[in-house]
């Protein structure tokens, strides 16, 4: 299943990293970059890589919230909803996203091209509302420059 | 003899600030060196050994900007040293910052990756540590190109590596990007994290200065802690006390978020009150909007209201008023928004990040969520709000694993003490009534 171009790019994190099982999240990230998602067999031969059980490594993959064990689209829209965008906006936003791409939080659109996440804060609270799609951060947003967003995508 | 600062002394030094462009390109090596950087590596590393720095920021008072206020010289001096101590030994700064209403670590390490570098070097000397390790969330994905180019810049000038300036010290640094999750942010949750593990927190003692990352002595700070460092060795921790309003040492960086007219952050002499963040810094409130209360430093601290504006954004001054400083950033209420409404969406938050190590916090965070949802749907009754009220002492410190639910707690419980009425209406009027008037604009 993992291909030789992950193979040698987990190799090279496991080299980089103090102990074998501190690469596991940089590895997880390898394989994400490439499938998008981790899927059953590349967890179990990443784990193998590693030197950690597959349980091991699952238990892991599914605690952190940005390492995806399901599918997602080809993009993925992170909206924060903490406290200082819900103050100024969040409701609508979310909402109109959720229009837009006619699917709810957690959810991936029929074309596969996003998947709708909530988001803890995201540290630009300042510049709320605010969310970040694939590595791109979108601030001080409002339904028609969601609009416009994503048209880029 | 009186180390502060008087009040309507005008001359505001901002060491922390001083190289951050705004909307600028961040400080480079060049300018940081320029601007008087590295020289409080270059005077420790030449003039004074290991336990003098740790003494110059114990003697700085410097406490701890990651929200406990915990002193850095008093943890620091915890570690053992000397030979026949286990090592490697390292410093990790906490980058994490997922407190949400906070961004003042984002805003500091964007604007000036070189004095975090500088400061985790001099923390490393301090404590005679090998190995640091810089956390940060993945989402700061600017911040981690930023100072990952820093970084290489340090080790390309010799700030890092072996020989250190040709002053026989040796560290190296390296910058791990996590992948989410709030309670990586709690100390010995990070180092599980780091060593590739589920991020839960571990229990104490032992104390991580002589049990930490990988069972060897560690420190662990938040940036704008470890930011402080280059200037206190720099100057001197008389300069730095002088810096304050008040016993508590230095700047601090306070921030607004909000409805509030100019929302942002803002370098100011640690006891400034909260009543200059708001009205001067932050401009005030957003045209047609009031006040009605804030959270004075993220969304882990209790609410304070109109009353209490008076009072210095420090540490000490914050419990007076039954409140904390957290991480200084305020969250602004206003009189637009639902108190209620807004003490959800921070229980939310700490529900949906409890790590679920501990039961009060896995199964009382959301039994909260459930209460505060139907007191918003209308189909709350009296008896909830002291289901609400007993939970808050349920969860408080002592019955939980770590912090993240009594912290949890300082929200409700002070929101159920200064805005009881609005809790109750939700009773009376059979839900909220602030959704019913924007629904009818
Ligand atoms: C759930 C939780 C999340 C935390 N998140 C952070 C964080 O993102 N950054 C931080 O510096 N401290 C955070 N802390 C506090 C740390 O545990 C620790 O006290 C701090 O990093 C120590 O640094 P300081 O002494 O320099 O403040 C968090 C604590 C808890 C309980
Ligand atoms: S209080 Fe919550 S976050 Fe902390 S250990 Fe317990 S379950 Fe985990
Ligand atoms: S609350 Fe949304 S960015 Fe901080």
């Amino acid at each position: 299943m993992i291909t030789e171009i992950e193979k040698r790019e987990i190799e090279a994190e496991i080299k980089k990293a103090p102990t074998k099982k501190a690469a596991v999240i940089d590895v997880l990230k390898v394989v994400q970059k490439h499938r998008r998602w981790i899927p059953d067999e590349a967890l179990e031969e990443a784990a193998d890589m590693l030197g950690m059980t597959p349980a091991e490594v699952d238990s892991i993959a599914t605690f952190f919230s940005l390492i995806y064990r399901r599918p997602v689209g080809k993009h993925v829209i992170l909206v924060c909803d903490s406290v200082s965008c819900w103050l100024v906006g969040y409701e609508d936003v979310k909402q109109h996203l959720m229009e837009m791409l006619g699917i709810s939080l957690g959810e991936t659109t029929k074309d596969g091209r996003f998947t709708l996440l909530p988001s803890a804060c995201l540290g630009v609270c300042e510049e709320a509302p605010a969310m970040m799609i694939d590595d791109d951060l979108y601030t001080h947003l409002t339904p028609s420059l969601v609009d416009e967003i994503l048209q880029k995508y | 003899m009186r180390f502060y600062r008087n009040i309507d002394d005008m001359t505001k030094e901002k060491p922390l600030t001083k190289n951050i462009r705004p909307d600028g390109p961040p400080c480079n090596l060049q300018e940081y060196v320029e601007s008087g950087g590295y020289r409080g590596l270059r005077k420790a590393l030449s003039d004074h050994d290991h336990e003098e720095v740790i003494d110059m920021v114990v003697r700085a008072n410097l406490l701890g900007r990651g929200g406990a206020g915990f002193p850095a010289g008093k943890k620091w001096s915890l570690v053992p040293m000397g030979e026949d101590v286990p090592r490697p030994k390292y410093v990790v700064c906490n980058f994490d910052e997922m407190e949400p209403g906070s961004f003042k670590d984002r805003f500091l390490v964007e604007g000036d990756p070189h004095q975090l570098i500088e400061g985790m070097i001099l923390a490393g000397y301090a404590i005679e540590a090998e190995v640091g390790y810089i956390f940060i969330r993945r989402d700061y994905v600017k911040a981690a190109r930023i100072l990952s180019k820093a970084i290489k810049e340090a080790y390309g000038k010799n700030y890092l590596g072996t020989n250190i300036m040709g002053q026989g010290f040796n560290y190296e640094l390296h910058l791990h990007v996590s992948a989410g999750r709030y309670i990586c942010g709690e100390s010995s949750a990070l180092l599980n994290a780091l060593e590739g593990g589920r991020a839960i927190p571990r229990s104490r003692p032992p104390h991580m200065s002589t049990v930490g990352l990988w069972g060897k002595p560690t420190v662990v700070n938040n940036v704008e802690t470890i930011c402080n460092v280059p200037h206190i060795v720099a100057n001197g921790p008389d300069w730095f006390r002088e810096l304050s309003y008040t016993e508590e040492g230095g700047t601090k960086i306070y921030g607004a978020s909000g409805r509030v007219k100019k929302p942002g952050a803002w370098e100011l002499p640690m006891g400034t009150t909260l009543r200059e963040i708001l009205e001067e810094h932050a401009g005030g409130m957003k045209e047609g909007f009031k006040l009605r209360g804030a959270l004075p430093g993220g969304a882990s601290s209790e609410f304070v209201t109109l009353e209490q504006l008076d009072t210095k954004m420090d540490f000490a001054s914050m419990k007076k008023v039954q409140s904390h400083l957290g991480t200084g950033t305020v969250i602004v209420l206003d009189n637009g928004n639902c108190p209620l409404g807004m003490v959800l969406s921070l229980q939310r938050y700490f529900s949906r990040e409890s790590c679920g190590w501990c039961t009060p916090c896995r199964e009382g965070l959301p039994w909260i969520v459930q209460m505060l949802e139907a007191l918003e749907e209308g189909s709350g009754t009296a008896e909830d709000i002291e289901i609400l009220l007993a939970h808050t002492k349920l969860l408080e410190t002592g019955n939980t694993f770590c912090t993240l639910a009594p912290a949890a707690m300082f929200s409700l419980e002070s929101a159920l003490r200064h805005f009881r009425d609005d809790f109750e209406g939700h009773i009376r009027l059979k839900g909220c009534s602030y959704k019913r008037d924007k629904a009818k604009v």
